[in-house]
């Protein structure tokens, strides 16, 4: 293979609200039975990328849960695998990933011990399906030094949280500003990075050298005039989930067949960790409606235009309305929710409601004690 | 040196021809059961959740889709380095190779496995039953008892034991008779065909009897042991436990699963039931469907009504459809329109739009009344039925069936459509 991958999974974003207290983005349950990095993690071997490092620093015990074997994305053990690196202490360095780039640096020699010649980097909370060795090809044609997997800004999202780029008729990049005040720029960065290697590990050292940090800012934005940055326009799906409100759509838009159909049924798959899990179970009382519903569940009541994430347990008489339910919640009896994002694990007691704005989900987070029987 | 207190071997090569249409392609043990499981999923699970990390897994009669399922034990945490699961098929040998003639000759040819692990105590297991049981407890019982062999047996009705294998015990629980399907029977202890072994005296009566053809455990291993006067313990099992040896029996396991608090559960945290599984993405439910009391496995998608069924993962029931008291299997596909009554479709089933089945009077069946005696729709896999046809009750279907196969766009109760060639 001509790459090894790398999977920023470290952020965190205030953005996210109580969402992100829990688990880095990266690992957020996405599309009833999917984690964020499922998508990145799949697309690396779709594109027969062997060898991956995921980098995690921000409350990574989901993720680290999540990434317990790489069995779950087809990669092997001895001829590459899947890698996960946290921050560790060390005689010269005692600092945490103080930054993209720094994460990149304090693993060096993950990059140096490989004989691939190129390096994917992609960000953990990207939901897309994309062959990175097209990249790959465009980077090469282009003769570039880092090429830019590039979208339009996704319908209802705020082009001034992403890198808005700027490009000249052959795809050369040149501007490029991150989270702008104002986007003057239609073209938005999708996280998403192919580097020649020893070019990666050049930068990377000149960077720490001079005390910097960031691999957008202190490489991407200062360099974009001195080195060949180029666009890869990824035309197809393409979402972040960094903020509460685009996590919310990007959830729903599993909602919709032509959107189900690309990431399911469509080759090439999307793989995620298998949970042992009985099927969903609707009792007497239950009436679902254009909803997804993940193994697990047992539903006694009505849900509309939801997603319920696994093993989730609806009560009698419940009605549950345009609301996303994270992993393994007990919904008591006669509870009422809209609009609104339930966090994972926790216990909504009986006869309570809970309503959000359609365009303003509200979160709920009870974390209430659960009686197992 | 290798050493296992205790492995198990079950016994999964026998066809199950009660089953019917369901078995003519792949054994009874990987048939598939409640949504996503197959058979042979509850004795593995109850191996691992027992501790028993040593499972020699019998086959014959057409393992393929057994010997995918198992591959090499990831779903049962049974890749193991010392150990895990080793799928057995019978296999040739200079001198005189035969095929597994008994159940117990299976075990004989395959000796040398369990002498690889070195074991204490043998577990025999058969893949056709559905219940959740902790060998090790059974173990801890036959070591409490210094018992040569404990066989688990179960309660049943008084009136129904004249239809099981029956033991009788004395008040330690030794068994002191043994009674075949006995019209009279003395007590209502059924064996459940799980037997533990101590391994020496399992090794010698298999050796003893290695001329005997078709060596069996209930007929002859056992027989054999009691009458040398070794000592045979009854372990009392209570909780729930299903031969699906019969349409019936497999219908009615499967329609038990969808009680609001089943008897057997699957939902509990304790005693996980696993499976190899293929399906990801979480079902999808539209805006016009119907659904109560049923169960679904992943990645299906529901358009129509679903009442008291259970279906698996990747099935997909159209618009205006109908199902009730069915069981669909993963990956089949049901027309817009189509109403399912009683029946069973297996894997990879096509069917057309506005299709009824189970119309009509109940009629015994013509291919074989002992098989499709218990009025339910059986279509075997892979088949296809085409639209706007009309079945009867206790109906067989197996194979890519064509509009010219039924007469004026209907098959009566009790008539089969089996095409030849799909079958073997």
């Amino acid at each position: 293979m001509r790459a090894i991958g790398i999977i920023l999974a470290g952020g965190n974003s205030n953005r996210m609200g109580e969402l992100s207290n829990k688990r880095a983005i990266a690992a957020m349950p996405i599309a009833g039975s999917y984690r964020g990095i499922d998508f990145a993690l799949s697309n690396m071997t779709n594109s027969h990328i062997q060898k991956v490092a995921v980098f995690t620093q921000y409350n990574a015990k989901s993720l680290n849960e999540h990434l317990n074997s790489s069995k779950w994305w087809n990669f092997g053990r001895k001829q590459g695998g899947l890698y996960v690196f946290t921050p560790t202490i060390t005689n010269d360095n005692n600092f945490w990933y103080r930054g993209t780039a720094d994460s990149i640096y304090q693993n060096l020699n993950f990059l140096k011990n490989s004989h691939e010649p190129y390096v994917v980097i992609a960000a953990g909370d990207g939901i897309y399906k994309l062959d990175y060795n097209k990249v790959l090809e465009y980077h090469i044609e282009k003769k570039a030094d880092i090429t830019i997997v590039t979208s339009r800004v996704p319908e209802g999202d705020d082009p001034c949280r992403f890198g808005t780029i700027k490009t000249d008729i052959d795809g050369r990049i040149i501007d490029f500003e991150e989270k702008p005040v104002i986007a003057e720029y239609g073209k938005i960065s999708a996280g998403i990075y192919v580097i020649r290697r020893r070019q990666l590990i050049e930068l990377i050292e000149r960077c720490a050298q001079e005390g910097r940090h960031d691999f957008v800012r202190d490489i991407i934005i200062r360099y974009k005039n001195l080195k060949r940055i180029f666009s890869y326009e990824l035309g197809s799906y393409w979402r972040s989930i960094a903020t509460i409100d685009a996590y919310y759509r990007t959830n729903m838009d599993f909602l919709k067949k032509e959107v189900r159909d690309y990431f399911f049924k469509e080759h090439p798959e999307v793989y995620s960790k298998v949970e042992d899990l009985p099927p969903a179970k609707y009792n007497p009382g239950a009436e679902v409606h254009n909803s997804l519903v993940s193994s697990g569940c047992i539903i006694n009541g009505k849900v509309e235009n939801s997603i319920l994430f696994k093993k989730t347990y609806v009560g009698n008489n419940c009605v549950i309305k345009n609301s996303i339910i994270l992993n393994d919640v007990y919904i008591g009896d006669n509870t009422y929710i809209e609009n609104c994002i339930v966090e994972s694990r926790d216990t909504i007691r009986a006869n309570t409601t809970h309503i959000g704005e359609l365009e303003n989900p509200k979160i709920v987070v009870e974390m209430n004690e659960r009686y197992v029987l | 040196m290798i050493k296992k207190e205790m492995i198990a071997m079950l016994l999964a090569g026998g066809q199950g021809s009660r089953l019917g249409v369901l078995t003519a392609k792949g054994a009874k043990p990987a048939v598939a059961f409640g949504g996503k499981y197959r058979i042979i999923d509850f004795p593995l699970s109850n191996c691992i959740n027992s501790g028993v990390d040593t499972v020699g897994v019998l086959t014959q009669y057409q393992p393929l889709r057994l010997n995918t399922h198992i591959g090499i034990g990831i779903p049962w945490d049974l890749d193991r380095n010392v150990g895990g699961v080793t799928v057995l098929p019978p296999y040739e040998r200079s001198g005189n190779s035969e095929w597994y003639t008994g159940t117990a000759n299976a075990i004989y040819q395959n000796m040398n496995y369990i002498e690889t692990y070195n074991p204490d105590y043998v577990l025999i297991l058969s893949g056709d039953h559905i219940y959740k049981m902790d060998y090790e407890v059974m173990l801890d019982y036959h070591k409490a008892n210094n018992a040569d062999i404990t066989i688990a047996a179960m309660p049943v009705p008084i009136e129904e034991a004249s239809r099981f294998g029956i033991v009788v015990t004395d008040e330690t629980n030794r068994i002191t008779e043994f009674e075949e399907k006995p019209a009279h029977p003395k007590s209502n202890l059924a064996s459940m065909g799980i037997y533990i072994f101590s391994w020496k005296v399992l090794r010698e009566a298999l050796i003893q009897l290695s001329g005997q053809s078709g060596c069996d455990f209930g007929k002859h291993i056992i027989p054999h042991c009691f009458h040398k006067g070794q000592r045979i313990f009854a372990y009392e099992y209570n909780g729930y436990w299903k031969d699906v040896g019969t349409l019936g029996s497999y219908w009615e396991a499967n329609m038990e699963l969808i009680d609001i608090i089943p008897v057997f559960n699957l939902y509990e945290e304790f005693w996980r039931i696993y499976t190899k599984c293929d399906t990801l993405p979480p079902q999808y439910i539209s805006p016009e469907a119907k659904i109560e009391r049923s169960i679904i496995g992943e990645g299906s998608e529901i358009y129509g009504e679903v009442t008291n069924s259970v279906i698996g993962c990747g099935v997909v029931i159209g618009k205006g459809a109908v199902i009730r008291d069915s069981i669909i299997m993963q990956n089949s596909i049901i027309g817009a329109g189509s109403k399912i009554t009683k029946t069973i479709i297996a894997e990879n089933v096509e069917i057309g739009e506005n299709v009824e089945t189970g119309v009509g009077e109940y009629r015994e069946s013509e291919l074989d009344p002992k098989v499709y005696a218990f009025d339910l729709v059986t279509i075997g896999e892979n088949s296809h039925i085409p639209s706007n046809v009309r079945i009867g009750k206790n109906v067989a279907i197996a194979g890519v069936t064509n509009p010219e196969d039924y007469q004026e766009g209907s098959l009566s109760s009790g008539e089969y459509i089996i095409k030849v060639g799909d079958v073997r």
